[in-house]
């Protein structure tokens, strides 16, 4: 039951993102590349991890995405306006998407799997990720949210220099 | 036997919501008239009761017209998508306590997730691309400043709203909604613990429903209708209709986290049936939704709508900031007091 939930949810995902690459008009785009964090919710929740599937659709569906959409509504891009690249600048992106393909490729043939230890049943819940969290990786958390903090500094100083 | 309760449970639930819904539209406009010292509708049935009905009608009956320049998918898409994010959100309320029937016992709660309170916040910020959408697809300047309007408003509130949350999870301990109405019982509620907070939440539920005084996405006077300026007949309906679950909601999570959503005082002093109690915990509820959705109605049509900076200046520069003393005012309290 689960693995065909995991297939149909997989096919969605990529076709999403697939669509999200080849479609013409921005706004359809950004609107396939909610559909693909959609599924990729979906899929947390299969590996029943629901707190990082929730915060996957707050953080990224509901705000950074509704951004995204926000800023190319107001900039009104369509395909008129798409401007085309030279021949050269396109034949150098495949041919470093292929290289990243490659590496990509390397990496997982020799990863293995590593099975779940015994008795981690709740490993995704709110409170077990909590504990972990301020416990044994206090101190990359706190860095991340200073380099949040940076980042909003940093907008407001551009904002304000004029 | 769980399954046909939880499946009868869902149907309940969502006629209950559509009930509610089209009563609301009733209710909007007696109340209005009664504020502004007018009859209101009262030809279609006994005191105009069945004025809704009438309406829904004239709805459908209405001439379907698409702009040929709007793209016509996302254009259909829009309505579809704001009436399925109102109705998602009632799935993790618990409407009342447990019901026993043959010796088993079932809960009147669709599902109760260990996430309740997110799962709600996250499918309010979905549905923003409902008013997004609709406005974009529009091709229609009025329509596309009225869905920028949405989507700024919506994203700005949403960060005071969840901060003020975040006080009443810290009381409780738990993300679970049931276990936060567990956690207010008799006449314990969260109101009287966390005031500041509830105020907080209250003004970013007006703003998250897109109700006056925030009604900035379809103020008339600016922006003809706003977002769904373009739309007509029941596609139309169903945006208008959304607003109305999306209030029902409101209402529902506000008395659910502030109001001790099934739990009336003195309830356990009558000595009456667990099921009574469960029954009479349901009606209270449901007595609190109402008198939520009357003060939602109250302020729409006793203060005027707030300017666009007001709005922004108001979320960002006093909301944020004051939530924020708020948790850490609530932290505070539970070292001391505990």
């Amino acid at each position: 039951m689960l693995e065909y939930v995991f297939y149909i949810l997989s096919a969605i995902s990529i076709a999403c993102a697939l669509l999200m690459v080849f479609a013409k008009n921005p706004i359809h785009s950004v609107l396939f590349l909610i559909g693909t964090f959609f599924s990729i919710a979906g899929h947390f929740v299969i590996l029943n991890a629901h707190f990082l599937a929730i915060v996957q659709i707050i953080v990224y569906t509901g705000a950074i995405m509704v951004l995204f959409l926000y800023v190319i509504m107001l900039l009104n891009l369509n395909k008129e306006s798409e401007s085309t690249k030279p021949n050269i600048v396109k034949v150098a992106a495949v041919v470093s998407a292929g290289l990243l393909f490659l590496v990509m490729l390397a990496s997982f043939k020799e990863s293995i799997a590593i099975p779940l230890p015994e008795g981690t049943d709740g490993i995704g819940s709110v409170k077990n990720l909590g504990k972990v969290l301020f416990s044994e990786y206090l101190l990359p958390f706190e860095a991340s949210s200073v380099l949040f903090l940076s980042a909003m500094a940093g907008s407001v100083l551009l904002a304000k220099k004029k | 036997m769980e399954l046909i309760f939880k499946a009868s449970l869902v149907v309940a639930i969502f006629v209950v919501t559509l009930l509610v819904a089209l009563y609301s539209t009733f209710a909007e406009r007696k109340i209005s008239a009664v504020l502004q010292d007018r009859i209101g509708p009262n030809r279609a049935g006994p005191f105009g009761l069945l004025q809704p009905l009438a309406d829904g009608v004239k709805m459908f009956m209405k001439e379907e017209i698409i702009p040929t320049t709007s793209s016509k998918w996302l254009f259909i898409f829009a309505p579809c998508l704001a009436m399925l994010t109102a109705g998602m959100s009632s799935a993790v309320m618990p409407w009342g306590g447990n019901l026993i029937i043959d010796g088993e016992t079932y809960s009147l709660q669709v599902a109760d997730i260990n996430i309740g309170i997110l799962y709600i916040l996250g499918i309010t910020s979905v549905g923003i691309y409902g008013i997004m959408i609709g406005g974009w697809a529009s091709d229609n300047k009025y329509s596309l400043l009225g869905a920028i309007r949405a989507s700024s408003q919506m994203i700005s509130y949403e960060l005071a709203m969840g901060l003020s949350v975040i006080a009443v999870v810290m009381m409780t301990g738990d993300l679970s909604i049931n276990e936060i109405v567990k956690g207010q019982p008799g006449a314990h509620w969260n109101v009287f613990y966390q005031p500041l907070g509830f105020i907080i939440f209250l003004i970013c539920a007006f703003a998250e429903t897109n109700r006056a005084p925030f009604d900035l996405p379809e103020c008339e006077t600016e922006l003809i209708g706003g977002y769904h300026t373009e739309y007509s007949s029941m596609k139309l309906g169903f945006f208008l209709f959304a607003e109305y679950i999306n209030m029902f909601v409101s209402c529902a999570l506000i008395a659910a986290v502030y109001f001790g959503g099934y739990n009336m005082p003195f309830i356990n002093d009558f000595g009456w049936s667990p099921n009574t109690v469960t029954i009479v915990g349901t009606a209270c509820f449901f007595l609190k939704i109402a008198f939520g959705i009357f003060f939602f109605m109250w302020v729409r049509w006793t203060l005027p709508r707030f300017r666009y900076d007001q709005l922004m200046r108001l979320g960002w520069q006093i909301l944020i900031p004051l939530s924020i003393i708020n948790v850490i005012l609530t932290g505070l309290g539970i070292i001391v007091f505990k």
